[in-house]
């Protein structure tokens, strides 16, 4: 006899279930098709190509008015399912009700609105129907600027065709990088980049806090306080289970409609399938596990019930020109290997993950062409031991290719800049190489690569073993850790020639073996960024030792001490009150004056940083910088002023420089004296760079240094006016933090490179010294504020100073 | 198990670290790269260095005072150096951090 069935949905899951019906039992039900949408079933997935003009919407239609015609499926399409009365076994629609004997609940999702001011907008659009699509279409033909919250799969691809329909377009994603679920940071990085290529602006970790507008969307607000301009604004964070018809009915709900194997809800006339479901704490939101959700179904309708089985899964993303696939399990974990290939000459990474000689992740970017073997060998358990050494290369490379240790300077366009200080490229040295040249010194005298500072050799010498092969060895430089075979130097210069400007960008292009670097690469990758792109690299505090984090210097008790700034070593009663008054209140129990000029208070609890940082800062004192790699003290002596033999104002110098100075970062610390006459009371000779007032002007020397090295200054220059001796001084720092290795002191680099070398640069060469000047304060202008002010007033990172959480009351109930 | 709740994911800085005070000591919650969290003693078995300052890498911590490297799921300290901090068992639910009191508790006891 034909039982009657109702289906509330017409999704891609319930589309499923039918089909096998009408196939395998056409005469067995009566079937009544509720949707909320005014239309069938049709291709969700493929709605991106339509977005992007790819497709139209008659193409992507699964079954067409005819088909359920045909199959005599009742449709009562554009009508909303209200209520299941489960006692009577009626479905309540808008227009009426219908009776059932078996029921099944196939609603799908409904995508989560953030709860932010301004969401309720006219503008403000989700991405889950053809409704949403239609609207972005619409709104995307007046041009304009569109948002997207959500870098997650959906957002991305409606980015994607957004900007194919000529929006500015800019993703907001609250993670550190792109659809964290499927990709790690690597793969993350290269699809960033390739968004970026199209002109789609991305902005990780950016948090919105509100949308703005009077009548419509027009601006959206960022927890960081800035503001985007937006025509359109696309919100697609994510998906919540459409559960409340089976709430109504009182049957058991979690996150979604809970279900057993056979795809039975706690009613068992009553099936669930789709994405509205949960399965054994399982949710699900791609159509392949649907598929198979769909067939159980039908099997149990059809009186042969079945077991659903979850499966992997694997993901790519509908966007063209970004190849990217995931599938299985890619986390870190004990007992976990990881095998990573990078070829940043092609934008390739791919990541595997084995567990007990079995796959059970896989990453890739750039070529994927693999993706499916390997999803076959996570889905399978496959034991790969014996392919393990040429696993990464797919099923067609079981022979075994070695990775390129030279690829990153293979990769190099010929138009990177590879001796900075002669401005010779890559061209001209391949030139010069396949003009015959076979050796670094033939290299030198025809290109005069190499000549000058000689920071570049290592790179000249991979640019002769690449081309030459075997026929050059390269003598091997230290590498920077056991991350990667590059040099310090090597590193620096490809930073700037690659122009590469995140930490992500430089593990990929220079093809590093860990996943984010290690405590020894990252500080120094970090320096290096953000000495060389002071506006558009951020500082990492994360990659920073904890001095540098915490913004005091940590002692061997877990205590912190706390140095203001003297600057040029003066002080007055009203700053020295209120290093007293934040002695006593925060009890510190060694106060000391300090080798540099200054006063240190020492043993101060990390939880009262920020408070005792804010009483300081309100007598005027800021940070002392007693903890960075940066600029420390600038001594001074009591110079004209005071003294009978002062030629200069040698206090009002110091301090001039120490405020210009301050704030900025370094390769190693940099100190400074400068002394009223030769007799040096300063100690100016023994620093990083020195000056000695005499009466006709000022002697400026540098590289000193008394720590494990005791040594004297060398003289760069006499100058005669006290603006000539703060520019040298400004120039010197600056070509220091452009050139030098991480952790050498001015005084090992100038070893390296040579004075006449620094010279050169700081003192004959005008338009060079002018350039570093500007460089020095365009960073300044980032760097020269005090940090502890901004730890002390932000609310946000002033709680990082304390703890997260207080356990000592709840669990010692 | 007895999960309570001790904070948002999100609290902890990427890469980075907090501090939780509990009757065992102070348990330091690690957020890696890619997200995971782990919890462990803050107290460095060499010299009592506190742990939630070190740089995080991997799934792993470097001690501040003198380098010594810890794996994250294990406690143990890597290398040469001999050593073991203990470690907490956790959940992450809607981006929330669960810590078994449970596990703190008997800790105390033992
Ligand atoms: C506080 C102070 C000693 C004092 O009580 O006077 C000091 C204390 C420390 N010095 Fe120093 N140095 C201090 C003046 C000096 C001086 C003298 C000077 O600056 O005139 C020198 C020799 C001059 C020089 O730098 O060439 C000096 C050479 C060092 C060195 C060796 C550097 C080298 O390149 O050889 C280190 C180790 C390092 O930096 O790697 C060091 C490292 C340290 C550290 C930061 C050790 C550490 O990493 O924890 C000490 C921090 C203690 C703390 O918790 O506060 N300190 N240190 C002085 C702070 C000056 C200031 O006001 O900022
Ligand atoms: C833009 C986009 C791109 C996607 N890309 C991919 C991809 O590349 N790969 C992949 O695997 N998956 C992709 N997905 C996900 C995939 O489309 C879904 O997993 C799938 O459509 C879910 O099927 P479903 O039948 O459970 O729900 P749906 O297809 O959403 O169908 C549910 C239907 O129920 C209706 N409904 C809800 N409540 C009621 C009610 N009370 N009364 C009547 N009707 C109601 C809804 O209107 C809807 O039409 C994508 C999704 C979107 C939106
Ligand atoms: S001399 Fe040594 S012990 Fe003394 S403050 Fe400097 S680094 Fe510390
Ligand atoms: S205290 Fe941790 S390494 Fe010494």
């Amino acid at each position: 006899m034909t039982q009657k069935l109702v289906i509330i949905g017409a999704g891609m899951a319930s589309g499923r279930v039918i089909e096998h019906l009408v196939e395998q039992a056409p005469e067995a039900y009566d079937i009544t098709l509720f949707n909320a949408e005014s239309r069938g079933n049709y291709n969700r997935i493929m709605l991106s190509p339509v977005l992007s003009g790819d497709k139209t919407y008659e193409e992507i239609v699964t079954h067409s008015t005819d088909w359920y015609a045909q199959n005599a499926v009742t449709c009562r399409f554009g009508e909303h399912v209200t209520a299941i009365d489960r006692d009577r076994k009626v479905v309540r629609g808008e227009n009426g009700e219908v009776a059932y004997d078996k029921l099944i609940i196939a609603t799908g999702s409904a995508p989560f609105i953030i709860p932010v001011a301004g969401k309720d907008l006219p503008g403000v659009v989700t991405y889950r129907d053809l409704d949403d699509t239609n609207a972005m279409i619409k709104a995307s033909a007046e041009g304009g600027k569109a948002v997207v919250i959500g870098g997650g799969l959906l957002g991305l691809e409606a980015a994607a065709g957004l900007k194919e329909r000529g929006m500015d377009v800019t993703v907001l994603h609250l993670m550190g990088h792109l659809m964290e679920r499927q990709l790690d940071p690597a793969a993350g990085y290269l699809l960033r980049k390739d968004l970026e290529a199209r002109g789609i602006e991305v902005k990780t970790q950016a948090s919105t806090k509100a949308i703005l507008g009077q009548t419509k969307a027009e601006a959206v607000l960022l927890e960081s306080g800035e503001i985007l301009d937006a025509d359109l604004v696309v919100m697609a964070v994510g998906i919540r289970p459409e559960t409340r018809l089976a709430t109504d009915a009182a049957l058991d709900v979690a996150r979604g409609v809970e279900v057993n194997a056979q795809m039975l809800t706690s009613d068992p006339d009553i099936y669930a399938v789709g994405e509205c479901v949960e399965f054994d704490g399982h949710l699900f939101g791609l159509v392949a596990p649907l598929y198979d959700q769909a067939k159980i179904v039908a099997k149990g309708l059809m009186d042969a019930p079945d077991v659903f089985q979850v499966k992997e899964l694997a993901t790519k993303l509908k966007v063209t020109g970004c190849d990217l696939f995931s599938a299985g399990d890619f986390a870190e974990a004990e007992g976990r290997e990881d095998i990573i290939f990078r070829d940043p000459a092609r934008g390739i990474y791919k990541r595997l993950v084995i567990e007990d000689d079995r796959l059970v992740g896989a990453v890739m970017y750039g070529d994927t062409t693999d993706g499916n073997w390997f999803f076959g060998l996570i889905k399978d358990g496959t034991d790969i031991e014996e392919m393990r050494e040429t696993l990464i290369f797919g099923p067609a490379y079981q022979g075994g290719a070695s990775v390129d240790p030279l690829s990153a300077v293979a990769a190099l366009p010929l138009d990177a800049e590879i001796c900075g200080c002669n401005g010779i490229c890559k061209g001209t040295i391949t030139d010069a190489i396949s003009g015959g040249a076979t050796d670094l010194a033939a290299i030198k005298t025809q290109t005069k690569a190499s000549a000058s500072c000689g920071t570049c050799t290592g790179l000249v010498e991979q640019l002769l073993q690449a081309s030459l092969g075997d026929a050059y060895a390269t003598p091997v430089a230290q590498p920077v850790c056991g991350c990667t075979e590059l040099s310090h130097e090597d590193l620096r210069r490809l930073i700037k020639s690659q122009e590469l400007k995140s930490q992500p960008a430089v593990w990929q292009e220079l093809g590093w073996s860990t996943p984010n670097g290690c405590p020894t690469c990252r500080p120094a990758v970090n320096f290096y960024l953000l000495a060389d792109w002071p506006l558009e690299y951020q500082d990492d505090p994360q990659s920073r030792f904890v001095n540098e984090r915490k913004h005091a210097n940590i002692q061997k008790d877990g205590t912190y001490s706390v140095v203001p700034r003297m600057w040029g070593g003066i002080t007055n009663p009203l700053e020295l009150r209120a290093i007293a008054d934040a002695a006593d209140k925060y009890n510190v129990p060694t106060v000391k004056v300090t080798g540099g000029q200054r006063i240190d208070l020492l043993g101060v609890k990390g939880e009262d940083l920020p408070a005792i940082w804010a009483d300081l800062n309100s007598a005027g004192l800021v940070s002392g910088h007693a903890y960075s790699k940066g600029l420390r003290t600038v001594k001074t002596c009591v110079g004209t002023d005071h003294c009978r033999f002062g030629t200069q104002d040698s206090t009002g110098l110091g301090i001039k420089l120490e405020q210009i100075l301050w704030g900025s970062w370094t390769p190693h610390k940099v100190k400074l004296g400068v002394s009223g006459c030769p007799r040096n009371c300063a100690e100016a000779t023994c620093k990083d760079l020195g000056i000695i007032c005499v009466d006709s002007g000022f002697q400026v020397s540098v590289a000193g240094a008394a720590g494990m090295e005791v040594k004297e200054t060398e003289r760069l220059v006499d100058v005669e006016t006290e603006q000539e001796a703060i520019d040298i001084t400004m120039a010197f720092v600056q070509l220091y933090r452009e050139n030098a290795k991480y952790l050498d002191r001015a005084f090992k680099w100038v070893a390296k490179v040579g004075l006449d070398w620094v010279r050169e640069r700081v003192v004959d060469d005008l338009d060079e010294r002018r350039r570093l000047i500007d460089a020095f304060e365009l960073s300044q202008s980032i760097y020269r504020k005090d940090p502890w002010a901004e730890h002390a007033q932000n609310s946000k990172t002033r709680a990082q100073y304390a703890p997260i959480a207080n356990l000592n009351l709840e669990a010692a109930e | 198990m007895n999960w309570i709740d001790i904070g948002a994911v999100a609290d902890i800085p990427l890469r980075g670290a907090r501090i939780a005070k509990t009757p065992v000591g102070c348990i330091a919650l690690f957020r890696t790269g890619l997200d995971e969290v782990f919890a462990a003693s803050d107290s460095c078995p060499h010299k009592g260095g506190p742990l939630s300052e070190g740089i995080v890498h991997g799934q792993k911590v470097t001690c501040p005072l003198h380098n010594w490297v810890f794996d994250l799921n294990t406690g143990e300290a890597q290398g040469a150096d001999d050593g073991k901090i203990d470690t907490y068992p956790i959940c992450i639910k809607e981006g929330r951090i669960l810590i078994d009191a449970d596990s703190i508790r008997n800790r105390s006891a033992a």
